[in-house]
């Protein structure tokens, strides 16, 4: 009796409304950065507004850890412009230049090829296999800016899981240790 | 208040916002730049002008590509991407756009050139129209930041005109 007593008694004792506004708190935190990202999907037009650069193919304009935004608008592809695609068969997007359009006469459709500034040949090696243009609807978005370094964060966490894990373990630990 | 975490969670994200200022404001001064980029190219000589097995026209040509771009640099610029395209519509094809020579110019001292080479990229029509085709030559610069926004522009240049005959 005692120690069940005890026990409900440890428990009674807890701060609610401090361990509720916790994860209020953490709540407010996950969903105000999905928020964000949703907004900035709506406001660029792009599945996928922020890119980080994982290859030198690019170099020296984009080094690998850069963060690139993107914006994908009803403008039509041109020469020189620095887009973002997706090959069927492969997970990770590309992002390089344009040196060739085809633009149809009756139709809107246009035939692209790409090439990294920082590769010898153009892209039709990295295309599905038979592919030698690619069409609007690979194209994720355009480049229009970009931030140095601030990208290498996403490349550590994705190449070394382990140190992800601990990072998510210390801030976990963190707010579990918290006074407020 | 004042634990030392406290403190120094302050200090980083204070430091965090005055770096996403400075980024900021430096890209922001690229706007008020008014550039005044000079080019011209030629066209020395066609060394080629076939029809492919595949029944696409190819052309191969001596270019004399010369330009001054050094108004394009300001203290937030890293590097200036420079190529020349040609431009020309087909009855197929309301636009075509083929890049036939591109440089990266590192450095506002390397900024104006003059260069003599032949296409660096095959120009290959979506089929059999180069004959006695009149195109237009554009020049286009992409102005890569150190960081922030990029920016882009050409020059058009017209009056060229390709063999009425293979060669």
């Amino acid at each position: 009796m005692g120690f069940i007593g005890d026990t409900i008694e440890s428990i009674r004792s807890m701060q609610v409304r401090q361990v509720l506004a916790q994860i209020i708190s953490l709540g407010m935190i996950v969903t105000s950065a999905l928020i964000i990202w949703k907004g900035l999907i709506v406001v660029t037009g792009s599945e996928s507004p922020v890119v980080v650069v994982l290859s030198g193919s690019m170099e020296p304009g984009f080094k690998r850890g850069d963060i690139l935004f993107l914006h994908m608008s009803k403008d039509p592809i041109r020469t020189g412009e620095i887009v973002v695609f997706n090959v069927d068969g492969r997970e990770i997007p590309i992002v390089h230049r344009v040196i060739k359009v085809h633009e149809r006469q009756e139709s809107a459709e246009v035939d692209i090829l790409t090439k990294g500034d920082n590769n010898f040949g153009d892209d039709r090696l990295l295309y599905a296999h038979g592919q030698l243009w690619l069409q609007q609807h690979h194209i994720m978005g355009r480049a229009v800016g970009f931030l140095p370094y601030v990208g290498w964060v996403t490349i550590i966490m994705t190449e070394k899981p382990i140190i992800k894990y601990l990072l998510i373990g210390a801030l976990g630990l963190l707010v579990i240790t918290s006074k407020e | 208040m004042h634990s030392f975490g406290h403190r120094a969670n302050a200090v980083a994200t204070f430091a965090v916002t005055i770096l996403a200022a400075m980024c900021f404001a430096a890209s922001f001064s690229d706007h008020f730049n008014s550039p005044s980029p000079t080019a011209s190219v030629k066209i020395l000589n066609i060394n080629w002008f076939q029809k492919e097995a595949n029944g696409n026209d190819e052309v191969s040509m001596t270019l004399n590509i010369s330009a001054d771009l050094s108004s394009l640099f300001t203290w937030n610029t890293k590097q200036v991407f420079v190529f020349v395209a040609a431009e020309y519509e087909t009855p197929q094809n309301a636009l075509n756009q083929v890049s036939l020579w591109d440089g990266i110019i590192p450095s506002k001292e390397h900024a104006k050139f003059l260069i003599h080479t032949t296409n660096k990229y095959r120009f290959i029509d979506q089929g059999s129209n180069l004959k006695g085709k009149d195109f237009n030559l554009t020049m286009h610069w992409h102005i890569m930041p150190k960081t922030g926004k990029m920016f882009a522009d050409k020059i058009v240049m017209t009056g060229y005109r390709l063999p009425e005959q293979y060669r």
